[in-house]
């Protein structure tokens, strides 16, 4: 474990690297001691003569604390490079990186695009994406089932995404775990195909509660299944009734200008906010 | 299975206040885990156990504290337990309901020497 900046991940790895090589370790981390702590609350316990003094410390922290802190450190960093960053969530097979690749395909020559890939092993989808030509970088959680706020700030030292880009990051395969851990993002998406259960999002309510959007992927599937769209929609919508939901096919292409315009508009939105920022800045 | 994630953020939330409070054993160490908090208790459990090993927290007991999902309806405000975040209110049928405790994921105490 990295004692100076806290890092328990020791099976983690960007591009190959354990984090003792990706970085240097020289964080000036605001956050380190950000937390209330209730000394005053220390109560003396009662014990036994002759054992060591025991005494009872009132904390009430909260476990994700360390990881929301990260989180925050890394929304500080999108919003100062008016980034757009969004995290990609689904069960293993669903579609994401083909889904990933057609966007990045397709909008490449519309804005610039960055994105992270979380693995528990293999260098192969972040292979996949630079095939797009487009900057990607991949973290291996080893054993890990998400990925967390911490790696996802180092991976950003190595990835250096430029001002203004759209940044993808890529989760792990799991509808449980990454429903959990802030990463930073404006909005986690949630992919779902028509291969799977219609019922999936009552059967993972987290990570459908969790989304702001919901891309139900391989609609020209839909043909050969029995899979009921409209069941689907209305599970996912009682979960979370303020989610969007788009249908699309990677591989057809149906339905992905919805998705791309979906993701311009928050993108623009960004860009937008901050100009009138600055002309307010101006003004005073 | 974040639950071994969580136990590795409990650990250094513990060590953490070990430096700032000075301790160096925890003997007991008590979770507070709402039920829709998306734990496993039983996992996380387990994952306690092996995460603790060699740490300050090495077999410290773990005593977690259930909490039951509360929740209130916006329309009729009804006040109802609920097992799910989708549960429907059960007096007018209405949701989403407005989850008003089951959502905690927290180290509530620790007793240490």
């Amino acid at each position: 474990m990295c004692t100076t900046c806290g890092c328990a991940e020791g099976d983690t790895t960007i591009e190959g690297h354990t984090h003792e090589h990706a970085h240097t370790h020289d964080h000036d981390h605001s956050h380190d001691h950000s937390h209330g702590h209730h000394h005053e609350n220390a109560l003396m316990a009662t014990h036994a003569a002759g054992i060591s003094p025991s005494r009872i410390l009132k904390i009430e922290q909260d476990i994700l604390s360390k990881n929301n802190a990260y989180a925050s450190d890394n929304r500080g960093y999108f919003n100062q490079r008016n980034m757009l960053a969004l995290n990609l969530v689904s069960s293993p097979g669903s579609g994401k990186t083909t889904l990933l690749t057609r966007t990045l395909n397709d909008l490449k020559g519309e804005v610039s695009l960055a994105v992270i890939e979380g693995d528990q092993q293999t260098v192969l989808d972040a292979e996949r994406i630079r095939a797009t030509g487009v900057k990607a970088i991949q973290i291996n959680t080893g054993k890990g089932c998400h990925l967390d706020a911490h790696m996802v700030g180092h991976a950003l030292e190595s990835l250096k995404p430029e001002d203004n880009s759209l940044l993808f990051i890529e989760n792990v395969g799991n509808l449980v775990c990454p429903a959990s851990f802030d990463l930073g993002e404006a909005h986690k998406v949630v992919i779902l195909s028509v291969t799977e259960g219609e019922d999936k999002p009552l059967k993972y309510p987290d990570m459908f509660h969790a989304a702001g959007l919901m891309l139900l992927n391989k609609t020209d599937l839909l043909p050969y299944l029995d899979f009921d769209v409209d069941q689907c929609i209305a599970y996912a919508q009682r979960v979370n009734p303020g989610i969007t939901i788009l249908q699309v096919s990677a591989t057809t292409g149906e339905g992905m200008e919805q998705w791309y315009q979906w993701l311009l508009d928050l993108h623009q939105s960004i860009q937008t906010t901050t100009a009138q920022q600055i002309t307010i800045d101006q003004d005073a | 299975m974040h639950e071994m994630s969580l136990c590795e953020g409990v650990i250094q939330l513990i060590e953490q206040q070990a430096d700032e409070q000075d301790f160096n054993k925890v003997t007991t160490v008590w979770l507070e885990i709402g039920a829709l908090a998306g734990v496993e208790v039983e996992a996380m459990r387990f994952s306690f156990d092996a995460i603790a090993r060699n740490t300050i927290a090495d077999a410290a007991k773990l005593e977690i504290i259930h909490v039951q999902g509360h929740a209130a309806c916006p329309l009729c405000k009804q006040q109802t337990e609920v097992s799910a975040r989708f549960d429907l209110c059960p007096a007018c049928g209405h949701y989403p309901l407005n989850i008003l405790a089951g959502e905690e994921m927290r180290i509530k105490e620790l007793e240490v020497q």
